[in-house]
C-alpha cells in the first residue's frame, strides 16, 4: 500500500507536472529512503556476523562470507554438550520470570495504593521511593553484598533476585497509569462488595493491562542481560546466568570465536526472537514506559 | 442459587465476626479509616523491601565509606582518609577522566546521530516498521554477548572482521582493544550502538507529537526546512532532547558490561586507559576486598549521578 502511493506518486510527478523540483525532490526521498535503509542494515551487522560465525566451521570463521559455505550446528552442539550453558540458560530464565512477575504484581500494588488510597503518609511514602532512583545499582552492591554474605543468601537464586522484586521505575509508572482508571469503577466494585484487594486485582488491573505488560517487558529484559550483579553474588559456575557464564567461557576458549559466537547467540537470541514476534507491541510499550516514566 | 447460600451461612459470619475481635474492629471503622488499614496492608512489605534493600544499604555505604574493612578483620573508624586517598591517587583521577571521556564522547555522538536517523525515518514511509526494527533489533541484545562480538571484530588481521575489511582494500592496520588512544572510543562504540534504536524509538514519539499545524503555517509562511528544523522542531523537542541526554549520560557514566567483557585479559586495560568508574568499584571491592575505599568511590559515582539529576530538573523546570 504504501510502496504503491510511493510509486503512483513518483510517477505521476515526473509524468505529468513535468517539473524538475518535483523530480528533484523524489530523488532526495528516494536518496533519504536508501542512506537509511543501509543504515538499518548496517545496525544488523553485528548480529548477522554473530549468527552466521556460529554456524562455521573453524576453518572459515575468517573468511567475512556472512552465509558459510558448509554450514553446521557442530558449534551449537558442542557448547550445548558441555551442559554448562544449559544451567545458564535455565538460572538466567528462572531469575528473569520469577524477578519479572515479582516486580509487575508489586510495583502494581503500591502504585495503585499510592493513587487510589487516601491515607496519612502518602505523599512522604511516594517521595521516598521516588527518591531511590537517584542510587545507582552500584552504590549499592558492596552493602547487597555484604548482607547476602551473613544471610546466606551468597550463590542462591534468592540472591541474585532480591534487590530486583520491586522497582521504584514501575511503581511510578503504574501510578501514572492507575491515574486513568475512573475512581467510579472502583466505587461501583465497592458497593457490589468486593474488598479492596479484589477491587484492585478484578476491576483496576485489567485495565491497565497493556501498562503491565510494558513493565514487563522492560524488566525481563533488564534482568535477563543484567551483568554487575549476578556477576558479585554467584560464586560457583552452576549459579551463573548467561552473561556471567558468557563472559567466563568466552575467557576459557579464549580464540576460539566460533563457539564464543554461538555462546552469545545462545544468550541473545530468545530476546530477539520475542522481539521479532511482538516488535509492534514491544516498541509501543518502551514509547509509553519511555515517555511516561 | 449463590445468593440463598449466601444467606444461609450469614449467621454463622456473624458469629465469626463476633467473637474475632480483629474483624469486629475493622467493621466499626469508619470508610476512611478503613482505608487506611487496607493502604497498609497493600503497602507493609513494600515499605519494609524500600527501607531494608534501598535505604539501609544506602546508608551502609556512606558509613563504610568513612571506614576501613578488608571483609576480614575488624571494621575501624577511618575518618576521611579514603577520600584523602582518593584524591591522591592517580589511578582515580585517570578512571574519572575516563568516566567523563564516556560521558562526553558517547551522549553528543548518540544523540545527534539518534535524531538524524530519527527525523528522516519520519518523512519515510516505505517499509517504515521495517527500518525502525533495523535500527532497534541491537537494544534487545544482551550487551554481554555483544561485547564479544565487536571484541572479535576489533581484533588484529587475519581474525577481526575490521581489520580484514581494511586489508581487502589495502589499508593499514588499525589496533583497536591494544592501543591505549583507540581502546575507549573502541569500547564505547558499542554501547552507543546499543542504545541508539531506544533514542530513536523516543525522538519519534517527540516528533509525532508536534502539531501538524506549526508545519503547515510555516510552509504557508514560505520558511525553508533548515529553518522549520531549528525553529520549531527542535525547540519543540526540548522536553525530550533533555530526557534523553540525562538517561543517556547516566548510562554512560555507569558504563561497565563493555568495558569488563571487551578486555577480560586485563579489565581496564590496557594501562587503565578503559576502566570507568564502575569498573574501578568492582576491582578495589571484590579483587582488592578494599571494602571502605571502594565505598567511598561509590559516594563519588553517586554525587556524580545526582548532579546531572538535578541540572536535569532545573533545566525542565526553566521550560
Amino acid at each position: 500500500m504504501a510502496a504503491q502511493d510511493v510509486a503512483i506518486k513518483a510517477s505521476s510527478d515526473t509524468l505529468f507536472s513535468g517539473s524538475s523540483r518535483a523530480s528533484r525532490r523524489n530523488m532526495g526521498q528516494f536518496i533519504r529512503w536508501a542512506l537509511l535503509f543501509s543504515g538499518g542494515v548496517l545496525m544488523v551487522m553485528p548480529i548477522v556476523f554473530m549468527l552466521s560465525t556460529s554456524l562455521k566451521f573453524p576453518f572459515e570463521v575468517y573468511n567475512l562470507n556472512l552465509i558459510p559455505e558448509e554450514p553446521t550446528i557442530e558449534n551449537y552442539t558442542y557448547v550445548l554438550e558441555d551442559g554448562r550453558f544449559y544451567h545458564w540458560f535455565w538460572n538466567s530464565l528462572i531469575v528473569a520470570t520469577l524477578t519479572t512477575i515479582s516486580a509487575v504484581f508489586f510495583d502494581a500494588l503500591v502504585g495503585y495504593a499510592l493513587c487510589k488510597f487516601r491515607f496519612p503518609g502518602r505523599y512522604l511514602i511516594f517521595i521516598a521511593i521516588l527518591s531511590t532512583l537517584m542510587i545507582p545499582t552500584e552504590m549499592l552492591v558492596i552493602p547487597w553484598y555484604l548482607m547476602s554474605k551473613s544471610f546466606g543468601w551468597l550463590d542462591t537464586y534468592w540472591g541474585i533476585m532480591f534487590p530486583g522484586i520491586m522497582t521504584a521505575f514501575g511503581t511510578f509508572l503504574m501510578k501514572q497509569f492507575f491515574e486513568t482508571v475512573p475512581d467510579d469503577f472502583l466505587e461501583a466494585a465497592r458497593i457490589d462488595g468486593l474488598n479492596e484487594f479484589q477491587i484492585w486485582w478484578q476491576v483496576a488491573m485489567p485495565l491497565v493491562r497493556p501498562a503491565l505488560a510494558a513493565l514487563a517487558i522492560f524488566v525481563f529484559l533488564g534482568n535477563w542481560t543484567a551483568f554487575i550483579w549476578p556477576l558479585i553474588v554467584t560464586n560457583s559456575a552452576d549459579m551463573y546466568t548467561l552473561p556471567v557464564g558468557l563472559s567466563s567461557f568466552g575467557d576459557e576458549v579464549d580464540v576460539a570465536w566460533e563457539l564464543i559466537m554461538t555462546g552469545a547467540a545462545i544468550s541473545t537470541l530468545p530476546t530477539l526472537v520475542v522481539f521479532l514476534v511482538f516488535q509492534r507491541f514491544i516498541i509501543r510499550g518502551v514509547v509509553m514506559a519511555g515517555l511516561k516514566g | 442459587m449463590r445468593r440463598a447460600s449466601g444467606f444461609a451461612r450469614a449467621p454463622r459470619h456473624l458469629e465469626v465476626w463476633q467473637r474475632n475481635g480483629a474483624m469486629r474492629f475493622y467493621h466499626n471503622l469508619t470508610i476512611s479509616q478503613k482505608q487506611i488499614v487496607w493502604a497498609w496492608a497493600f503497602l507493609a512489605l513494600p515499605v519494609l523491601f524500600y527501607v531494608v534493600i534501598r535505604f539501609y544499604p544506602t546508608a551502609n555505604a556512606f558509613v563504610l565509606s568513612f571506614q576501613e574493612w578488608n571483609l576480614l578483620g575488624a571494621r575501624s573508624f577511618a575518618g576521611f582518609d579514603n577520600y584523602v586517598r582518593l584524591y591522591n591517587d592517580p589511578v582515580f583521577w585517570k578512571v574519572f577522566r575516563n568516566t567523563f571521556m564516556y560521558l562526553i564522547l558517547g551522549t553528543p555522538i548518540s544523540l545527534v546521530l539518534s535524531f538524524v536517523i530519527a527525523y528522516h525515518l519520519d518523512k519515510v514511509r516505505f517499509m517504515h516498521g521495517t527500518i525502525r526494527a533495523l535500527y532497534f533489533l541491537p537494544f534487545m541484545t544482551s550487551a554481554v554477548a555483544m561485547a564479544w562480538v565487536w571484541r572479535w571484530f576489533y581484533q588484529p588481521v587475519p581474525i577481526g572482521v575490521f581489520n580484514n575489511f581494511l586489508a581487502s582494500f589495502g589499508f593499514s592496520q588499525i589496533q583497536f582493544l591494544s592501543s591505549t588512544t583507540n581502546a575507549l572510543p573502541s569500547v564505547l562504540a558499542p554501547a552507543i550502538w546499543a542504545g541508539l534504536g531506544f533514542q530513536v524509538i523516543i525522538f519519534m514519539a517527540g516528533l509525532r507529537a508536534i502539531p501538524q499545524s506549526y508545519y503547515e503555517a510555516a510552509r504557508i509562511d514560505g520558511v525553508s526546512s533548515w529553518t522549520v528544523l531549528w525553529e520549531i522542531t527542535i525547540p519543540l523537542l526540548k522536553p525530550t532532547i533533555v530526557f534523553l541526554v540525562v538517561f543517556s549520560s547516566i548510562g554512560f557514566l555507569r558504563i561497565f558490561d563493555q568495558v569488563y567483557n571487551m578486555t577480560t585479559n586485563n579489565p581496564g586495560g590496557p594501562l587503565n586507559s578503559t576502566k570507568p568508574l564502575v569498573l574501578l568499584i568492582y576491582d578495589t571491592a571484590f579483587n582488592g576486598f578494599n571494602m571502605g575505599y571502594a565505598a567511598a568511590q561509590t559516594v563519588v559515582l553517586f554525587t556524580i549521578l545526582l548532579i546531572v539529576s538535578l541540572i536535569q530538573l532545573r533545566i525542565l523546570r526553566d521550560r
